[in-house]
């Protein structure tokens, strides 16, 4: 049997090795001695049910790059290329540290992502300890900037920033007294619903009914219903949009005039579109100031159409961002080494397609201005931005 | 795998293996050092459920669960949570303890069902543990809910921790080749005790029951409690194998055991042939380097043979990997490396199958 | 009241939905022994055919109420020959092997289809482009629309029709027949390879049915959608006793009503204490008590296990 094992093994070494070769193979480092190669890691779940967003991750990091490409970035005197690594994380977090030792064997100069909190956390501690910074775009969980790694950066409010926020709106400027709320049991979804209702409390609202559902469901009739029978004026729910979609439409089926209110998860174009009628009404935030107010925004939008032929999904502006951050830290620093422009990235400041974007002693966004929409005639509109420095009136 | 016949085969394979994470680390980098361990903890769980499905022929699809237990163990004990830090040789039994008493827990009340029942039952089982795991955040936090629990202490003994790198005689050892050898270990204790159930009174017992439960009872030997054991032990090395992946990790939440998950595991040991430690260690190490593989060929290869990189890679990895499960298995359906007995068997199967069915056949008269 | 009464709707309406993914499930076990857990994707691409077709007649102007029949036709068109394909590919070949063979198969069908799925239709969600409005009627307080009556209709209408193709016609004795003994089956003259995929092909026309009910009625169509309803369904038969048209029906509704008023009523029930995030423990625990009392499931036959 001991034949058997070690051809086995050494089959399996062959395959490895060959599969490495390749790796280097597909790499073209054909550089000229005067020109950076500068590596960018990406990473965010490209299969299962989160893949049209993670996808959408993919497309603005990628946009970023090209442009750089395009308009020529020079990094110490050097004319640098910038090149696209993307992993697949598949929402796992076993997956995600895999993947962020990969992208860090790539020797990449820095890393975009994850998309969830719960990859972007296991994932951090391998880039804090092989010194690669990481910015993340839309992990939101409080904790991700406060295990004290000086690699870890989000271009995102936290959900306490954009809860706070959120209730805050909810209770001051609805005027809801009675607040019910829903959370899909994710790490976002509750993250976030916990945060808003301290905030909704704390501004004098009173919440009634806390249900729950998951991030696979469908059907929300049995919680609505039980709602239905204690008639709150608003309901948050704390998830993403596809169970933001049918959860709207059961809403108003079943007869309930309440407000409905989400956080960034619901602020995206399919929620209208799938939605249609039922969306009418609808609240959702997105941190930063509202991509029409920004200069460069309207023509990030226009062009990432263009581009990918759909819109936006959720955070490929925040991608890019984030890109672009970095890039900016590497200029200022004259090296794309991670150790050399790492302390710069703290310090640095761009004007952003999603907001001014600067980062507080943990890591996370300055300010966090957070903009509230709503859903009128089957398109969002700004409603107010809340909080940030200085705040920005739509 | 007599290996203790051949002894200089023995040492060569020892040293192969010694010297794997060095030698997967010179070709491919830190990432498939990563893979390697994440392959070893597998194979733990992959054994554990061989001891339920492949010995005793009970399907469980609720497995993960005590993997689960094993790493909230440790992530509860070990970590800022609670403000404990227990050390590994207190948390890793005490894991495996407590995942053995979730394993008679699961067993007892399922001990009268059977095939497919049972295998929904243990699912419900398994998304029990997981539900909890995700809620018990309110009213009293416990497991922190979905937010999971970070900073988990590393594996150490004494003031030797397997998360630090270290220098010896001018080799840098990293974290990924310590947790290598530590989950080396671990798996090389698992497979020698699952090597002396297997020869064992109880291994004889598992298999008579797998074969015919009624027989079996016949013959003198106390089902219930035998099936019982096969919960546990199967259990306890999930909750091994848990508490090793929480201080491997650093970080634990409810989405690491989910029942795809449990899928996987089952897919780990059916795929690689069943009851057959060596076809088990087989499959852990193919479905979890499958993938893997398949992320870096899926790109490159469509380069070599279309020029351009036509469909996502990302959509095909997995597209491969469905087809490999489907096609190794209509290639050698009793597993990779089927043990002789159920090779034997997998032969015969036809006939008994018949005859089975002709009794219940008569009976139903 | 009315809340009581809104939430047994709700629940009758999401329990016909598994049902009707149940009776494909069960259909197939009926006959084989197999839990084809590739059925629930089976479900997924008939409704992403139902998709594609709905949209290109609705696009080309066609009548609506054409549209809808040619879609709903398409699909099950399409779903049979994935059926029948399934069995010959991945099933046939492995009748006579060890039982787990043919679930490790179906696992793989199973991702299979999803990223085919995937692939095709991409990652993002499609809204279902229903051309009627399905009203809204009171029912007693409780409010009830054209689509979820059709869904209990239908369910109720798939289950009478299988009964009675089951029980009444040549068809349905062999397949009881290939049911029993295939041995004994074969001998009588009955082509079992035949009534196989046929019941293969049937499962799948349903599960076509299915994925275009569901999409009519929760409005999005996604490429993942197919394996929670999959998993919901295959507890759904378990409940019911798996094998039996009756016990898919019967053990669909009833999860529906757990599930229905386990959210709805737990945390009243614990005084708060539990809350709708249990209402998944609740429905596994009713399954395991139905379990351990009635070991075949509510309906189950007392039959030996199969091998």
């Amino acid at each position: 049997m001991f034949i058997n094992k070690s051809a086995l093994l050494v089959a399996l070494g062959i395959a490895l090795a060959g599969c490495g070769k390749s790796e280097t193979a597909s790499n073209p480092a054909a550089a000229s001695p005067d020109e950076l190669v500068i590596k960018i890691g990406a990473a965010a779940p490209l299969t299962g049910p989160q893949a049209h967003i993670g996808k959408d991750n993919e497309n603005g990091t990628r946009m970023a790059i090209d442009d750089a490409n395009a308009r020529g970035v020079t990094i110490g005197g050097k004319k640098a290329r910038f090149e696209l690594l993307s992993e697949d994380d598949q929402t796992d977090p076993k997956t995600a540290t895999i993947v962020a030792q990969k992208l860090v064997d790539a020797k990449v100069n820095g890393v975009i992502g994850h998309l969830n909190s719960g990859t972007t956390i296991p994932a951090s501690a391998i880039y804090f300890k092989n010194g690669i910074p990481q910015i993340s775009p839309s992990a939101t969980a409080v904790r991700y900037t406060a295990q004290g790694y000086k690699t870890a950066f989000r271009v995102m409010t936290n959900d306490a920033q954009q809860g706070k926020a959120l209730g805050e709106f909810a209770a001051k400027v609805l005027g809801a007294k009675q607040i019910a709320v829903i959370d899909d049991r994710t790490a976002y979804g509750q993250g976030l619903a916990d945060e808003f209702v301290k905030s909704a409390e704390a501004n004098g609202a009173k919440i009634i009914v806390r249900e729950y559902t998951t991030d696979k469901a469908v059907d929300f009739t049995a919680v609505l219903t039980s709602i239905k029978g204690k008639q709150p004026d608003l309901l948050f729910f704390g998830g993403m949009d596809p169970q933001g979609v049918p959860m709207i439409k059961q809403l108003r089926a079943l007869g309930i005039k309440t407000q409905f209110m989400m956080g960034d998860g619901g602020y995206t174009p399919k929620l209208i579109e799938l939605a249609g009628d039922a969306a009418e009404g609808a609240y959702a935030s997105l941190p930063g100031v509202p991509l029409d107010n920004m200069p460069s925004g309207r023509d990030f939008a226009k062009r990432y159409e263009e581009r990918f032929h759909q819109p936006i999904q959720l955070y490929a502006p925040y991608c890019y961002d984030a890109v672009n951050v970095m890039i900016a830290a590497m200029q200022k620093a004259g090296s794309a080494e991670p150790e050399k422009y790492l302390p710069e990235i703290g310090k640095t400041e761009i004007e952003g397609v999603t907001a001014k974007i600067a980062f507080d002693e943990k890591g996370d966004i300055k300010g966090g201005a957070v903009t509230v929409y709503q859903v009128h005639q089957g398109k969002w509109h700004a409603v107010q931005t809340m909080g940030g420095t200085p705040a920005v009136k739509p | 795998m007599r290996l203790h016949r051949s002894s200089p085969g023995r040492f060569v394979f020892a040293a192969i293996l010694l010297a794997l994470p060095f030698v997967i680390d010179a070709l491919l980098g830190h990432g498939w050092v990563r893979i390697a361990d994440f392959a070893l903890l597998y194979i733990m769980l992959a054994l554990g459920l061989n001891i339920v499905v492949g010995y005793a022929g009970l399907l469980d699809l609720g497995y993960i669960a005590f993997f689960a237990v094993g790493a909230y163990t440790y992530a509860l004990l070990g970590s800022p949570q609670f403000g404990l830090h227990w050390p590994m040789w207190v948390v890793l039994p005490l894991g495996a303890l407590i995942a053995c008493g979730f394993g008679v827990l699961l067993g007892a009340p399922t001990l009268k069902l059977r095939g497919d029942y049972l295998a929904i039952v243990t699912l419900g089982f398994g998304e029990i543990i997981r539900i909890f795991l995700n809620n018990l955040n309110a009213p009293v936090n416990i497991t922190n809910g979905p937010q999971g629990i970070s900073a988990i202490d590393p594996l150490q003994i004494g003031g030797f921790s397997f998360g630090n790198s270290y220098q010896w005689l001018g080799m840098r050892a990293d974290d990924v080749h310590l947790h290598y050898y530590l989950f080396l270990a671990f798996t090389l204790l698992v497979i020698f005790i699952s090597r002396r159930l297997e020869d064992s009174r109880i291994g004889r017992a598992w298999v008579a029951i797998r074969e015919d439960e009624v027989a079996a009872s016949a013959m003198g030997i106390n089902t219930r409690n035998i099936k019982l054991l096969a919960f546990a032990m199967g259990a306890t090395f999930g909750g091994i194998s848990g508490g090793l992946f929480a201080g491997f990790q650093g970080f634990v939440s409810p989405e690491s055991f989910s029942l795809m998950e449990s899928v996987m595991v089952l897919c780990m040991v059916v795929l690689g042939g069943m009851g057959n430690v060596g076809g088990v260690v087989l499959g852990g190490v193919l479905l979890v380097i499958l993938p893997e593989l398949f992320r870096n060929a899926a790109g490159p290869v469509q380069q070599a043979l279309l020029g351009k990189v036509v469909v996502d890679p990302e959509s095909l990895r997995m597209l491969m990997f469905g087809m490999a499960l489907i096609l190794v298995m209509l290639w050698r359906p009793a597993g990779l490396w089927p043990s002789t007995q159920r090779r034997r068997e997998f032969a015969a199967e036809n006939s008994v199958l018949q005859q089975e069915q002709e009794t219940v056949y008569d009976a139903s008269k | 009241m009315e809340i009581l009464l809104q939430q047994i709707v709700n629940g009758l309406v999401q329990g016909s939905v598994y049902a009707l993914v149940a009776l494909g499930y069960t259909m197939v076990y009926g006959i084989l022994g197999l839990i084809n857990f590739a059925h629930g994707e089976v479900v997924m691409i008939g409704a992403m055919i139902a998709l594609t077709v709905l949209q290109t007649l609705l696009a080309a102007a066609v009548a609506p109420v054409l549209a809808v029949v040619l879609s709903l036709l398409a699909a099950m068109a399409v779903c049979m020959a994935l059926g029948y394909s399934i069995e010959r590919i991945a099933y046939r070949p492995l009748r006579n092997a060890p039982r787990l063979a043919p679930l490790i198969t179906a696992i793989g069908v199973s991702i299979v289809l999803q990223n085919l799925a995937m692939m095709i239709w991409g990652r993002e969600y499609h809204s279902f482009p229903l051309p009627f409005n399905s009203t809204s009627h009171q029912l007693g307080g409780a409010i009830v629309n054209d689509v979820q009556i059709a869904i209990v209709a239908v369910a109720l209408l798939i289950m009478s029709a299988l009964m009675w193709l089951v029980q009444r016609t040549r068809m349905g004795r062999a397949m009881r027949a290939v049911a029993e003994n295939p041995a004994a089956a074969a001998l009588m003259g009955v082509d079992i390879n035949r009534v196989i995929s046929a019941t293969f092909m049937l499962g799948s026309a349903l599960a076509a049915i299915a994925g275009f009910m569901v999409s009519a009625n929760y409005g999005i169509v996604h490429y993942y959608m197919g394996f929670m309803l999959g998993l919901k369904a295959f507890t759904a038969a378990v409940l019911g006793g798996i094998g039996n048209l009756r016990g898919a029906m019967l053990g669909g509704v009833l999860l529906g009503l757990i599930e229905s008023l386990g959210a709805g009523y737990i945390g009243d029930l614990t005084g708060g204490f539990l809350g709708s995030n249990y209402q998944d423990v609740f429905a596994f625990l009713v399954l395991i008590a139905v379990l351990i009392l009635r070991p075949s499931g509510l309906l189950g036959e007392k039959l030996a296990e199969r091998a």
